[in-house]
């Protein structure tokens, strides 16, 4: 069953075309790494995706009503501020909103969704621990946390691992390819190729307004795609530590 | 939490008696409270029932307003310095009233001066609903504030200006320092209809400000539809900011040092702070309007001068504690 089907998505912002006819699918149990250079639009398609922007086309997850969307999807913005300094449980438990009655005080499944997700993230020991005065890193993991907490099919993240240590960075992209062998889909943006080709099971590669390529990591990061959008020349070798990408230089443009 | 409230509310029960057994006619508080409950045409009954009642229920009613506005305005633009005068509606009140004082209206009609003050704090509400209400992030909502609050103190001071009776001028120079001095029963009745229904709008809000500490990409996809939420917020505070103009003038610094004191005791959740904030408002409102009646029972000191002689520093103090996390 499919989670998310995108048909035929233009999207505009300020008369300026960004996006022109995107197609995609993400089916139950994938990891979709969304690629691209800067100013791609990797984040306009998401929020398109999402229906937070006007677009044209179809997209299964604009249609649904607010609280439905709630439920099929959970989202997490590149925005990493904190507004309030609230405790990092309150923070997480904010994922838990679309299933709650704000009068009642959370119950034991809601509890046992923050805490799964504050193991997910490794932040145990950190619930009462003021959101505000966490490093980068630690909030960033918080709000992946609060994202995971809503348990929804599909996870789509902005950039999640952006700012997060080496050993945090490959523990995050496990935990996504976990809950894809749990049978939900993670669709994140990402722009470290090596961890985006070792871990997503497939690829969606932004460029030139359109999706240029989508599949495997092998069959979407190929020299020429490489060269033609990033402009770079990479290593990429199936090895028998898994699939090891290593960006090499900048082409001359 | 639920102590918390209790706490407050106990406060508030306790100033809003002491607000009823204070005043300039010593009074005992056996006969005062008897006289409150009587039936009678006795002078003190009159005093008590029409003048000391009235004045704490619009002290509860203000402050509560002012609270409620301050902590919903702080929530929803994520920023600590957001108040109720900001969408421009109390400095829109405070023009129709000053019109009223001008034209002789208030002088003429009864409640002639509240009511201008409620038509000109809802021509405030129809501008900012044009100008931010249906789309457009949360600065266009501050800058239409900002010019609304302009055009409107532009206008105050051009009747000044212009005014050729200086008795009115000194009318409206008092006024718009904020009062609850010789309010009626007919006052509470006027902003009661108004503070409950903006009350109510604002109250639906909790789960949706709690959502925008995220953000308002993350809160909309929590299905907390953030259009609908603006447009519930500007009314909601707009008619209980309008309605409390319209009785007690401007009175400055209670929704924005109220929500900022308590937030500390509800976790920083914005939601939870409402009914917190609520309370605490109308704490500090019939604190300060028992003040001005003790420190200088002759001298009319006006209600919205003392809280901002209270809140200014109080504020100055909670931004000295808080310097390092506002950073």
């Amino acid at each position: 069953m499919s989670l998310l089907s995108v048909k035929q998505l233009s999207v505009s912002l300020s008369q300026q075309k960004i996006i022109s006819g995107a197609e995609l699918q993400i089916a139950k149990g994938e990891v979709v790494g969304l690629i691209g250079p800067n100013g791609a639009g990797k984040t306009t398609l998401m929020r398109a995706i999402l229906g937070l922007i006007p677009t044209v086309g179809h997209s299964s997850l604009a249609r649904l009503s607010e609280d439905a969307r709630a439920r099929a999807v959970a989202w997490m913005p590149q925005d990493r501020h904190i507004a309030w300094p609230i405790e990092v449980q309150s923070l997480i438990m904010l994922g838990r909103l679309p299933y709650r009655s704000y009068s009642r005080a959370p119950s034991a499944a809601d509890q046992q969704a923050v805490q799964a997700a504050m193991q997910q993230v490794d932040l145990v020991g950190f619930a009462k621990r003021r959101a505000t005065e966490l490093s980068v890193g630690e909030r960033t993991r918080a709000l992946i946390a609060r994202a995971l907490a809503q348990q929804t099919p599909l996870l789509m993240a902005d950039e999640p691992i952006a700012g997060l240590d080496p050993a945090h960075q490959m523990s995050t992209m496990q935990t996504f390819v976990e809950l894809a062998q749990r049978g939900n889909s993670v669709f994140l943006s990402i722009h470290d190729l090596g961890l985006a080709a070792r871990y997503c099971s497939r690829l969606i590669l932004l460029g030139e307004q359109k999706i240029i390529a989508d599949g495997p990591p092998a069959e979407v990061l190929t020299p020429n795609n490489l060269a033609r959008i990033f402009g770079i020349e990479a290593y990429f070798e199936n090895t028998a530590h898994g699939r090891i990408f290593q960006p090499l230089r900048v082409l001359a443009p | 939490m639920k102590s918390l409230l209790a706490v407050l509310g106990c406060i508030a029960a306790a100033l809003f008696v002491a607000s009823l057994l204070i005043g300039p006619s010593a009074i005992g508080p056996l006969p005062s409270v008897k006289a409150l409950f009587s039936s009678g045409d006795t002078a003190l009954a009159l005093v008590m029932q029409e003048i000391r009642l009235p004045r704490a229920i619009l002290a509860v009613l203000v402050g509560a307003s002012l609270g409620l506005a301050g902590a919903a305005m702080q929530g929803y633009l994520r920023n600590p310095l957001a108040e109720p005068g900001l969408l421009g509606i109390s400095g829109s009140a405070a023009l129709g009233a000053v019109l009223a004082i001008q034209t002789g209206l208030a002088a003429t009609l009864p409640l002639g001066l509240p009511l201008a003050a409620l038509l000109g704090a809802l021509l405030g509400v129809f501008l900012i609903t044009l100008l931010a209400g249906q789309q457009g992030g949360t600065l266009s909502l501050i800058l239409a504030g900002i010019a609304i609050s302009a055009l409107a103190s532009a206008m105050v001071s051009l009747v000044l200006n212009l005014s050729p009776n200086p008795f009115a001028t000194s009318e409206i120079v008092f006024w718009l320092m904020g009062s609850l001095a010789d309010r009626s029963m007919e006052h509470v009745g006027l902003i009661l209809p108004f503070v409950l229904l903006g009350g109510a709008m604002l109250f639906t809000l909790q789960r949706s400000l709690d959502a925008m500490t995220l953000g308002e990409d993350a809160a909309e996809a929590l299905g907390m539809g953030v259009a609908r939420m603006r447009r519930r917020l500007i009314i909601g505070a707009a008619l209980v900011v309008g309605a409390s103009t319209a009785v007690a003038g401007t009175i400055g610094f209670v929704g924005l040092v109220v929500p900022h004191l308590l937030r500390p005791f509800v976790g920083a959740m914005p939601g939870r702070l409402l009914p917190a904030s609520a309370l605490g408002g109308a704490i500090m409102v019939l604190l300060a309007d028992i003040l001005v009646r003790v420190i200088l029972p002759e001298a009319d000191l006006k209600l919205g001068v003392l809280t901002a002689l209270i809140g200014a520093p109080l504020f100055l103090h909670l931004i000295y504690q808080t310097r390092r996390t506002l950073a």
